[in-house]
């Protein structure tokens, strides 16, 4: 599914980063502990996730994660953005929470990693 | 790729948190320029930002020092901190001494050090109680 069509579906708003919009998500992984994204090693995976700081966007770039979806809108700060820019990984912010996303997702076909 | 061996040094400050994982950026930037294969590059960062946010985690200072090479990678992280009085315990997914702090960054689960064994070609860690601790991390771009 196209990361376009996923913010379709979650009322997604695009904080950062429209040139992964036409790229295709097979799975997803959603979790607040970083130190568990870290250890997946599937590649282009969608992360979700309610944490919100520099150092998701951090393990993001470390685990070749180009898109990134924060839950309940939770802000977004400058810092996160340029550094996001800069590896080229798309911030999608969603209104909905982490069970709603994922249920959705999961609908729509998103694989689970786990 | 270049003959040539390139060494680079990186400060990491305990408790910082904002600004960990530069270090492992600009390796990872450094490693994507001489075209090393993406799941070496993907295996020696982690290692790296793992190893980085232990410091900024658990010591209260260091520094990493990168030795790159056409055959491999070697990166010693020296820190100033507590140490570790088990390792073998350390090693252990889901022993952790992270403060509630470090777990409300997202860190703290026990994993690191086990993930950096998995990612990590060579990897070995020696510490005095008191003092600090050193981390090296070894791959080989070529298998
Ligand atoms: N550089 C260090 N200095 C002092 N103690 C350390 C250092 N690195 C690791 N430790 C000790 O080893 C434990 C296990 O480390 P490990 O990286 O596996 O887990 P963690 O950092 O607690 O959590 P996670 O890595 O999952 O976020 C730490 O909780 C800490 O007690
Ligand atoms: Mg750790």
């Amino acid at each position: 599914m196209k990361v376009k069509q996923i913010i379709d579906l979650i009322k997604g708003t695009v904080v950062s980063g429209t040139e992964n919009l036409e790229y295709t998500v097979e799975m997803a992984f959603a979790s607040d502990l970083m130190s568990d994204v870290l250890t997946v090693k599937t590649d282009n995976l969608l992360l979700l996730t309610g944490l919100v700081n520099i150092q998701a966007i951090r393990t993001a770039e470390m685990s070749d994660i180009n898109c990134v979806v924060f839950v309940r809108n939770k802000k977004v700060t400058e810092e996160m953005i340029r550094i996001a820019k800069e590896n080229r990984i798309t911030i999608i912010q969603s209104p909905y929470s982490m069970f709603k996303v994922s249920g959705i997702l999961f609908n729509a076909g998103i694989k689970p990693v786990f | 790729m270049s003959s040539e061996k390139m060494h680079f040094e990186y400060r990491v400050e305990g408790g910082n948190f904002s600004e960990a994982g530069y270090p492992s950026s600009q390796v990872k930037k450094t490693l994507k320029q001489l075209n090393v294969e993406g799941n070496v590059i993907k295996r020696t960062v982690v290692a790296l930002y793992e190893a980085e946010v232990n410091i900024v985690a658990h010591a209260y200072r260091g520094v990493i020092a990168v030795d790159i090479d056409t055959e491999k990678i070697i990166i010693t992280l020296t820190d100033e901190g507590p140490g570790i009085a088990d390792i073998k315990k350390a090693m252990e997914i889901g022993y952790s001494t992270a403060t509630p702090e470090v777990r409300e960054m997202g860190f703290g689960a026990g994993m690191g050090l086990s993930n950096m064994n998995t990612n990590a070609d060579k990897l070995s860690i020696t510490s005095e109680v008191g003092t600090g601790t050193i981390v090296e991390i070894m791959n080989y771009f070529h298998k």
